[in-house]
């Protein structure tokens, strides 16, 4: 009991003393999940909104894979990526393995689907209520897309901090294409699983503060937004 | 805005008999699950002012404003503004106003603004635009208010002033008073007054005898998916010549 409390005291130190190798290690883990949930977003918002809007043979399949991977184990992304980006995949002249670029396509692959089905479902509901307006008021296509994202814009913006939650605390994707290369590939989740193996329990118990401390304000700005838009209405 | 002297062409047409006027209904049907909700209609309106259409529930009043406005596809029959059939140019000289008001989750004036830019007109001519038919529809001091904090009065005169901003030759409206308090519809009625002035054409659903007599030039009763009588007001109101038509203005209940 006393070694944890030891522990426990260490973790705080190295987090109130900004502890050179604790920051690097969440800096990395906070650049590879903010560019994979923004390239996400993009891919996301564009996906879903068309989805919603365009008429196409096999739209629907292509909903229901959408919402099934959003379940996507992080080790089976991470597997698929590790096959597409190993020397022997399509993409092996790249030579992208356990690096942090490595890491942001996997968590591309696995937050994509989240921000995509949940725009889809955003724009769709919106659509049901807006379409014969819009369509009244000879808008496009393309126009609708654009009109729904944007005043899909509060449950986008829980769509994205839900995607960027999965990101920064998935263990399975970023160990496997990054390898948790000491100084490169290294991020909090896997940093955490090593060092608890190896017994440097302090180092792991400060890492899972600062993730656990990262949850709760993704969670504070996701209730922020959800009132800020229920009070001007536009929820 | 709104100028019925304006330059514009195409607008200056309006007046009397312009381009798309007459509509023409040719065996207009549409079918639903088996069921005939419009039941072949032939009709023609000519006359400018504003044309009520009055029947009762499930008469099919709603189902032919979006047939007229191009919203859902006729099963049968066809639909001719000025003898040709619709395209999306002519679509764009017509603008509707639905019973429920839908408003995008924007302020009341990015609403407006909204609109203009699907039309494609010009920011300068936007940002004017937007003023004036905020100002028309008494909103001016709600420019930046997100629409949907709006009463339900103020929500629908700004879905009438979107509307009047397209300066479209023909507004349709389905059933726009039908949950508002006398004050709005009043203000309501007023609105469309001015604009058939300016000549515009209206057709508007309702199954309020009192707003019929106080807007009608011409009156489309409508009857299980056909037309039951159309005639002018005056004569519609003094001596109605069907029997559903007689129930429905003395208030019975018609089946």
């Amino acid at each position: 009991m006393a070694d944890f409390l030891q522990a426990f005291h260490t973790a705080l130190r190295l987090i109130v003393t900004l502890d050179p190798r604790l920051v690097e290690i969440v800096l990395l883990s906070l650049r590879v999940s903010l560019l994979a949930v923004a390239i996400a977003s993009v891919i996301g918002f564009a996906l879903g909104g068309a989805l919603a809007v365009y008429r196409f043979p096999g739209r629907g399949a292509v909903s229901v894979v959408l919402s099934a991977l959003m379940g996507l184990p992080p080790v089976v992304a991470g597997l698929f990526v590790y096959l597409l980006l190993s020397n022997a995949g399509p993409l092996g002249v790249l030579q992208l393995l356990y690096t942090p670029t490595a890491m942001i396509i996997a968590q591309v692959v696995l937050v994509t689907p989240i921000i995509g089905a949940l725009t889809r479902q955003a724009c769709e509901d919106l659509l049901e209520e807006y379409d014969e307006q819009l369509r009244s008021l000879g808008a496009s296509s393309r126009a609708i897309v654009a009109t729904l994202l944007w005043d899909g814009r509060y449950r986008l913006i829980t769509a994205v901090l839900a995607g960027f939650g999965r990101a920064i605390a998935e263990v399975g994707a970023v160990m496997i294409v990054g390898g948790n290369i000491d100084h490169v590939t290294r991020t909090m989740t896997t940093a955490i699983a090593l060092e608890t193996s190896k017994g440097d329990i302090a180092l792991a118990l400060a890492l899972g503060i600062v993730l656990l401390l990262t949850a709760f304000a993704v969670n504070a700005a996701l209730m922020g937004v959800r009132r800020f838009a229920v009070r001007l209405a536009y929820a | 805005m709104l100028d019925p002297t304006s330059p514009n062409g195409a607008k200056a047409s309006v007046n009397g008999h312009g381009p798309l006027l007459p509509l023409e209904l040719r065996r207009l049907a549409y079918e639903a699950n088996g069921k005939r909700v419009i039941d072949g209609l032939d009709l023609i309106i000519e006359e400018p002012g504003i044309t009520v259409i009055m029947g009762p529930n499930g008469a099919g009043k709603s189902m032919l404003l979006r047939l007229i406005h191009g919203l859902i596809a006729p099963t049968g029959g066809e639909v001719l503004w000025g003898g040709k059939r619709l395209t999306r140019e002519l679509a764009r000289r017509q603008a509707m106003v639905f019973q429920k008001p839908v408003l995008l989750r924007r302020s009341a004036g990015a609403n407006i603004w909204h609109a203009l830019g699907l039309r494609g007109i010009a920011r300068v001519d936007r940002a004017i635009r937007v003023g004036d038919a905020l100002k028309l529809a008494g909103l001016e001091g709600r420019a930046s208010t997100p629409a949907r904090v709006l009463s339900g009065g103020e929500q629908q005169r700004l879905c009438l002033a979107r509307a009047l901003s397209l300066e479209p030759d023909i507004l349709l409206l389905d059933e726009p008073t039908a949950s508002l308090d006398p004050a709005s519809t009043l203000a309501i009625e007023q609105l469309l007054i001015d604009a058939q002035r300016r000549g515009i054409k209206i057709i508007v659903v309702t199954h309020d005898v009192g707003q019929a007599r106080r807007l009608a030039r011409e009156v489309l009763f409508l009857h299980h998916g056909r037309i039951v009588e159309h005639q002018a007001a005056k004569d519609f109101f003094e001596s109605p010549q069907s029997d559903t038509a007689r129930a429905f203005l003395a208030g019975g209940l018609v089946l």
